[in-house]
C-alpha cells in the first residue's frame, strides 16, 4: 500500500501547487499550503511504517509548524484587509518589483 | 477491505483538494478542505498511526479550519462569489509548473520504492505494532519526543509562543490602545 499512497500524496501537492498558482484570493492560497502540507505528512506517515517511529514524530512537528504559519499568516491577511479591503493578491503589490 | 477503504478515502481527498482549488467561494474551498483532512486522516488510520489521525481531526480539521472560517465570516468574504482565477500566461506557467512537479513526483515515487526498505518494512512495522501493544498509540510517540527530540519539543513550545505574540501584533488595528 506504499506506492498508492506516495501517489496520491504527489496528486494532493500537485492540486495545490495549482491552487497557489492560478488562485487570487489570499485565503485560497493558505489553503492550497496547507494542503501541500498535508500532502507531505501523508508521505511521511506512510514511509513510517517502513523506517520507525521518527516519520511520526516529524508529521506532528509539521502540524506545529502549520498551526503557527496559519495563525501569523491570517493575521497578516487581517492587517492587509484592513488596509486595501480586499485580500486579492493582484491588490496589493507594493513589494512586488 | 483496507484497499477499499483506501480507494474510498483517496477518491474523496482527492476530489476535496480538487474543490478547494475550483470551488467559487471561499467557504465552499473551506468545506471542502475540511474533507479532505478527514480523508487523510482516515488514511492515517489506515497505516496504523491513531495518535496523527485524532490530532489530523482536532488540530487541523477542527481548529486551524475553524480559524480560516473565522478570518472569513470577520473579513466578510463569503459574499465575494466572482470567480478569482488568473487566465492567460498565467495558466500556460501553472500547467508547466504543475507538469513539471507532477513528473518529478512520479518519477520518484512510482518507481521501484528500494527492495531494501520494502525488506526491512516488515520488520519495522512489526516493531511500530509492538511497541503501541506495549505503551500505547500516545506512549508510542510520547516516548521518542520527551526523551530524543525534546530539544525540539521545546523549541516549538517556544515557536508557537512566538506566533501567537505576532499574531496578536499583527491583527491589532493601528494606534488602538497602548504599545
Amino acid at each position: 500500500m506504499l506506492t498508492p499512497a506516495l501517489l496520491l500524496s504527489a496528486a494532493l501537492f500537485v492540486i495545490g501547487t495549482l491552487g497557489v498558482i492560478v488562485r487570487r484570493n489570499a485565503i485560497i492560497i493558505f489553503l492550497c499550503i496547507e494542503l501541500q502540507l498535508n500532502a507531505v505528512n501523508l508521505a511521511f506517515v506512510a514511509l513510517s511504517r517502513y523506517t520507525g517511529i521518527e516519520g511520526q514524530l516529524y508529521v506532528f512537528f509539521v502540524m506545529t509548524v502549520a498551526a503557527a504559519e496559519a495563525a501569523v499568516g491570517l493575521a497578516i491577511i487581517i492587517s492587509i484587509f484592513r488596509h486595501y479591503e480586499t485580500v486579492n493578491v493582484n491588490k496589493f503589490n507594493v513589494l512586488k518589483w | 477491505m483496507t484497499d477499499i477503504l483506501f480507494i474510498l478515502f483517496a477518491v474523496v481527498a482527492v476530489g476535496g483538494a480538487i474543490g478547494v482549488v475550483i470551488g467559487r467561494s471561499p467557504v465552499a474551498s473551506l468545506l471542502f478542505m475540511v474533507a479532505t483532512l478527514a480523508s487523510v486522516a482516515g488514511i492515517y488510520v489506515l497505516f496504523e498511526a491513531h495518535f496523527l489521525a485524532a490530532i489530523q481531526v482536532l488540530v487541523y480539521a477542527g481548529a486551524i479550519m475553524v480559524l480560516f472560517l473565522f478570518v472569513i465570516m470577520l473579513l466578510n468574504l463569503g459574499h465575494d462569489y466572482r470567480a478569482d482565477f488568473r487566465y492567460g500566461s498565467w495558466s500556460l506557467l501553472s500547467l508547466v509548473v504543475v507538469g513539471l512537479t507532477a513528473g518529478v513526483l512520479m518519477q520518484g515515487f512510482s518507481g521501484d520504492v528500494g527492495a531494501d526498505l520494502l525488506e526491512n518494512g516488515a520488520a519495522a512495522a512489526a516493531a511500530i505494532d509492538a511497541a503501541v501493544v506495549e505503551k500505547g498509540a500516545v506512549g508510542v510517540i510520547a516516548d521518542p519526543l520527551f526523551t530524543d527530540y525534546v530539544v525540539a519539543f521545546e523549541l516549538m513550545g517556544l515557536l508557537l509562543l512566538v506566533a501567537i505574540v505576532a499574531a496578536v501584533v499583527l491583527a491589532k488595528p493601528r494606534g488602538s490602545g497602548e504599545g
